[in-house]
């Protein structure tokens, strides 16, 4: 008797681990485990989800982790993050320019017709969603054909594999502000290195943005969308593809290309404000970026950066222009842990909530009584 | 690829980093430092703060005791005690509060007092006794800077208008070396005065709001309270006035968990921190029925294999 509640504590931790793989494996004799491609391939937008909010670009890791969390996005992006503790912080990259990426799909919703055109690539924007019952079964002859007929039906030499950006052009003409060239080399603040003392820089806050939770971010930024701040933006670009990476060479120092990271970049273009000194007035700027394809939050991203670019200029207006409150609640491993931990004991803070509560009750029964 | 085989998990910068943190911590009293703060392997909330100080702090052939409500077989403290076991080769673990160099602890501070060469370590959710008074960080650091908890006294006296009862439970605010105040994690009221020139080091861990404070050792540390309205810790006297005794080992010096007798129904208490309880237990020799020990013991065998 006594202390069950929380006696035997090593045992029941074991058995939760085998009964949580029982669920996993339980299908059925001739099922094939999920390998890492096939979460990479089959679940794209999900693996997309997960490397981005992991904040560590691992491809296979994150395939591992979608399969050991049974697909539970924040449970994924938490173990991608917590191996990533265990990695030192070898080199920084230089700044990397996404005019040089390999696009698979660019748009804009600003012009008709922009330098290039507009490439939808994979998209499902314009698709019906209707349930595609002949997937229900699919045979695997009809699985490869589908590659190899697209495949076979495109000029693979006639697609550039970049494409000038929208923003250029519309610098060309004055209507966005100049880039400043800093002379002194701008390093970006390392939100995994440093701790965030607000008031943040901007890099801060992009990259918080950057590893955020989807779900979150897209919540905060539609508050402002639906009318708790007044953005209003056009998307100027959005961009999905491969970005080449560049580090110096270790013996000659020379900028090598090492590999490259699937990206999704959102530039939002937005009305122009008051300006101080006799500048002209120009449009303003949102920029979102992450890793993967996703499409909803680097434009959730983008608008949040225009909002709180806003907010510090001024006072924050709401919620989304108030950089503590964006950046201090959009992290989906911090909130889901916090959000968990409420179903660990609280006895004994339980048992000093009680003494306050028939403390004060016996109070106010007293005075009753008088 | 399972957990590192680094020692102490984390990579060597991060932990001169919470190191260099607990240093600055302890420089200035109740100074909430922030650091950047590293995912760990388990949830956000579930003590990652405190974890990172242990994993820091903890040296080959050093003594290591985590509790969660006083026990040392909680789930989330064998959790964390098997983790750190895992990760840390040479670092032995113990459920003794005597045999420990480090305790690691969410929601309380021992009974036992404890000795200057001990170093507590305590999980801490929200690290800003301010913070409910004002939301920002950015301003609750210039309150601090000032010195500045106007805003806390007067919801203390609310509190007393409202409810004739300062109605703060846990997590009481408590002023440091007569400047900074903490949240001293939510230990009970009933902790609180341990913190009060203690001999041995508190370091306090919030990872997910990443900051470190301490409360340095012979370190003057204060609960807020008014001077005819005095700071008071759980009572635990029955209808007649009589000190409610532990169950298991009849201590009447204790803080006590109450639950109810799933055989007979009857409300009955026992000491929360599960150390002291087995030690009062060995000490009364007509006890020795109600050991718990054993159990204990397997547990930790268990995290070991």
């Amino acid at each position: 008797m006594g202390y069950v509640a929380i006696k035997g504590g090593g045992q029941a931790i074991e058995g939760t681990k085998e009964v949580y793989d029982f669920l996993r494996t339980r299908q059925s004799d001739n099922t094939q485990p999920l390998d890492s491609h096939t979460i990479e391939n089959q679940l794209r937008l999900l693996h997309s989800r997960v490397i981005s909010e992991g904040g560590v670009y691992h491809p296979q890791l994150a395939s591992l982790a979608i399969k050991q969390a049974q697909g539970d996005t924040l449970e994924a992006a938490f173990a991608l993050r917590a191996y990533r503790s265990t990695q030192p912080r070898l080199v920084e990259t230089p700044v990397l320019d996404t005019k040089n990426m390999r696009v698979t799909r660019r748009i804009s919703s600003a012009f008709k017709d922009i330098p290039g055109g507009q490439m939808l690539g994979a998209t499902t924007d314009y698709q019906l969603r209707l349930m595609r019952m002949e997937l229900l079964n699919e045979s695997q002859e009809r699985f490869h054909s589908v590659t190899k007929k697209l495949l076979d039906d495109t000029n693979i030499d006639g697609i550039p594999d970049t494409f000038p950006k929208v923003l250029d052009s519309l610098r060309q003409e004055g209507l966005l502000p100049e880039i400043k060239n800093n002379s002194e080399k701008q390093i970006p603040f390392d939100i995994t290195r440093e701790p965030m003392v607000f008031p943040v820089p901007r890099s801060a806050t992009l990259a918080t943005m950057a590893r955020a939770e989807q779900g979150s971010l897209l919540a905060i930024a539609y508050s402002n969308m639906r009318g708790y701040g007044d953005v209003h933006p056009t998307v100027a670009e959005l961009r999905v593809g491969f970005l080449p990476v560049f580090l110096p060479h270790p013996i000659t120092g020379e900028l090598t290309e090492v590999g490259e990271v699937e990206m999704t970049e959102c530039e939002v273009v937005a009305m122009y404000e008051g300006n101080e000194a006799d500048d002209k007035s120009t449009f303003t700027l949102g920029y979102g970026a992450c890793f993967g394809h996703n499409e909803v939050k680097a434009i959730s991203m983008a608008i949040l950066d225009r909002a709180l670019q806003k907010g510090m200029k001024e006072e924050p207006g709401n919620p989304s222009e108030d950089p503590e409150f964006v950046l201090l609640h959009v992290d989906g491993i911090d909130s889901m842990g916090f959000c968990t931990h409420y179903k660990m004991p609280h006895y004994v803070t339980f048992q000093s909530d009680m003494d306050r509560l028939r403390a004060t009750q016996q109070k106010q029964s007293n005075k009753e009584s008088i | 690829m399972g957990a590192s085989n680094h020692f102490g998990f984390l990579d060597e910068y991060a932990k001169k980093e919470i190191r260099r943190t607990a240093l600055k911590a302890v420089a200035i009293p109740g100074y909430q430092v922030p650091y950047s703060s590293r995912e760990m392997p388990m949830g956000r909330g579930f003590g990652t703060g405190g974890l990172q100080l242990t994993l820091s702090l903890l040296g080959k052939g050093e003594t290591l005791k985590v509790i969660d409500q006083g026990s040392d077989d909680s789930v989330n403290a064998v959790n964390l005690r098997s983790f750190i076991e895992m990760t840390c080769s040479g670092v032995n673990t113990t459920i003794s509060t005597t045999e420990a160099d480090v305790i690691q602890s969410r929601h309380r501070i021992p009974e036992k007092d404890l000795r200057e060469d001990q170093l507590l370590v305590l999980q801490v959710p929200y690290p800003d006794p301010l913070i409910v008074v004002e939301a920002s960080e950015n301003k609750r650091k210039t309150l601090h800077g000032e010195a500045d908890y106007s805003r806390l006294l007067v919801k203390l006296y609310e509190d007393i208008v409202k409810f004739d009862e300062i109605t703060i439970s846990h997590r009481y605010p408590t002023r440091i070396n007569d400047h900074y105040v903490i949240d001293p994690s939510p230990i009970p009221r009933w902790d609180v005065p341990k913190l009060d020139q203690s001999p041995a080091l508190v370091l306090l861990g919030a990872g997910r709001e990443k900051k470190i404070y301490a409360v340095p050792p012979y370190t003057k540390a204060e609960p807020l309270a008014f001077e005819d309205v005095p700071f008071r810790v759980e009572d635990f006297t029955d209808k007649d006035g009589q000190r409610r005794r532990c169950q298991r080992c009849d201590c009447t010096t204790s803080f006590l968990d109450e639950f109810i007798d799933s055989k007979s129904g009857e409300k009955i208490y026992q000491c929360s921190d599960t150390d002291w309880c087995n030690e009062q237990s060995t000490n009364s020799s007509v006890m020795s029925d109600k050991e718990i020990t054993a159990d204990n013991i397997e547990i930790v065998e268990m995290a070991n294999g």
